[in-house]
């Protein structure tokens, strides 16, 4: 279970996380949504120990990631996949390398193993006999899923989706939910994803929780959220401009 | 927080300025020293280290080749013209072999893989911190530094004495080419004095200047580009400041080593 306790993040004097609570439970598929730059990106970074907070806590299973660092902060990492918005393939590696990466690098496997594995997981996503390419010869789409097949090929326990869509067309929204959907089916890893995309992202979500002006305005079962009286989230759902 | 009087906002500002400066060279300080530490520490990324070799060193070998045959072409030509109104010509072969191997080989090599290089290393290290690629390899539990940073450092370390070297041996050819085929003095009284005049020390002081040239370029190199600004304006500027503060650094390490080496 991972637990953001009052989480506060000033960039320059500029609040952008004003006391941010939430709790994401094991196995579920939570996702966090709010208005473009609203902060859930910067929520996400400090729950993946890439930035610390100003104050507030994120307890991994009851550990305190943001007083950790160097070795015991890996040793949490270990247990997470990251997909980032824009894929962050390592572009001078080949597609099937960009997967083949964790394995080597992160679980030391041996070569005879490599190969299968990222095989398989390529497959996953759709994408057989697309790992001799380089990520710059394949489409956006193409992109995000071999992202997808990068963070999951380690098997591990929380997978974040940073806007995994953002970019794609509504058919192709649709491909990378329903693939995050069945490939949750398969593993049942924890799933955490940001994302803006109303109201498709419902069909996969287990619990909403919308991010609004720095803090968590509502959060709940998907229908819950839509039922919601609150008028922030009933403008961000129905898309309506400022008044 | 109450307001600074108008008199004082100069020191303020000046103040202001002097944190920064000692700030960044603090970060510039901790960041070499990260990365000796993971330079000290396996897994040893031997990869990365051939590959880095072969981007630094093997791509940069036509422009070292071009520049130190032209150096040494010119300084063949200017020193005879000079020794020539003292009736010194003979003196030709050290002259231009010292003047390479103590300063203008190292120097120039180093000024000329900064510019292709090094400016490409920061572009590419930059262009991986803007779209998440080096936050990708933090989220996997690696240590960035071991993958970019410590292979360019290692593969600088290597290759900039022999690219040096190779600078030095164009450019005492390019001497010979000007000064025995074109202006007519002996082969045998360029090779022969060199070997008079030329020690090892020199060859020694031109060594170490290479080895501290290739730490001072990568290291810029990677610093900036970790420590990328905004988008390609971002990139831009750090490629930018990356050549100008490495060829800043190399001119007054030179100075400072030149004093100090034999």
């Amino acid at each position: 279970m991972i637990q953001i306790e009052a989480l506060t993040k000033s960039f320059r004097g500029q609040s952008v996380l004003r006391g941010v609570s939430l709790t994401v439970p094991t196995g579920a598929i939570t996702v966090i949504i709010g208005r473009s730059g609203g902060g859930k990106s910067v929520l996400l970074k400090h729950v993946i120990g890439l930035l610390r907070p100003d104050s507030g806590r994120v307890l991994v299973d009851g550990e305190d990631v943001t007083q950790l660092s160097g070795e015991a902060l890996d040793r949490v990492r270990r247990r997470y996949g990251v997909v980032f918005q824009g894929g962050a393939l390592f572009d001078s590696l080949t597609c099937g390398d960009n997967v083949a990466f964790p394995l080597r690098e992160k679980l030391r496997l041996p070569r005879r193993d490599v190969g299968p594995r990222v095989e398989a997981a390529l497959a996953q996503v759709g994408l057989e006999g697309v790992g001799a390419k380089y990520p710059a010869e394949i489409s956006g789409g193409m992109r995000k899923r071999v992202a997808i097949a990068r963070a999951l090929v380690t098997e591990p326990e929380i997978i974040f989706f940073d806007e995994p869509t953002t970019g794609l067309d509504p058919i192709l929204v649709n491909t990378i939910h329903r693939l995050i959907r069945a490939l949750h089916e398969r593993y049942h890893f924890t799933a955490v994803i940001v994302s803006h995309e109303i109201p498709s992202i419902f069909e996969i979500a287990h619990r909403v929780a919308m991010l609004g002006d720095g803090r968590i305005v509502e959060e709940g079962p998907p229908d819950t959220l839509q039922a919601s009286a609150n008028p922030l989230v009933q403008q961000f759902i129905k898309g309506e401009p400022e008044p | 927080m109450k307001a600074t009087p108008a008199l004082l906002r100069p020191v303020e500002l000046l103040g202001g300025g002097a944190v920064s400066v000692v700030e960044a060279l603090g970060r510039f300080g901790a960041f070499f020293l990260e990365a000796v530490v993971v330079l000290f520490t396996p897994p040893f990324k031997i990869r990365a280290f051939l590959d880095r070799i072969h981007y630094i060193g093997y791509r940069s070998l036509l422009i070292i080749l071009l520049t130190g045959a032209f150096t040494g072409m010119v300084l063949g030509l200017q020193i005879f013209i000079t020794l020539s109104r003292f009736g010194s010509e003979a003196f030709l072969g050290p002259a231009v072999a010292l003047s390479l191997i103590r300063e203008l080989g190292p120097v120039l090599a180093a000024l000329m893989v900064t510019g292709r290089a090094g400016s490409a290393l920061t572009a590419e290290i930059g262009i991986m911190r803007i779209t998440e690629q080096i936050d990708a390899l933090t989220v996997m539990a690696l240590n960035p530094m071991r993958y970019l940073v410590v292979p360019s450092v290692l593969a600088g370390l290597l290759t900039f004495p022999l690219m040096t070297a190779l600078f030095d041996v164009i450019g005492i050819f390019g001497g010979y080419l000007v000064g025995v085929r074109l202006l007519g003095l002996s082969a045998g009284t360029y090779f022969g004095e060199m070997q008079t005049f030329v020690a090892l020390e020199d060859i020694m002081t031109g060594f170490w200047k290479s080895v501290s040239f290739g730490v001072i370029v990568t290291w810029v190199a990677t610093y900036k580009g970790f420590h990328v600004g905004h988008g390609a304006e971002g990139v831009a500027r750090a490629t930018t400041q990356s050549v100008v503060l490495a060829s800043v650094l190399i001119l007054v390490w030179d100075y400072f080593l030149g004093s100090v080496l034999p």
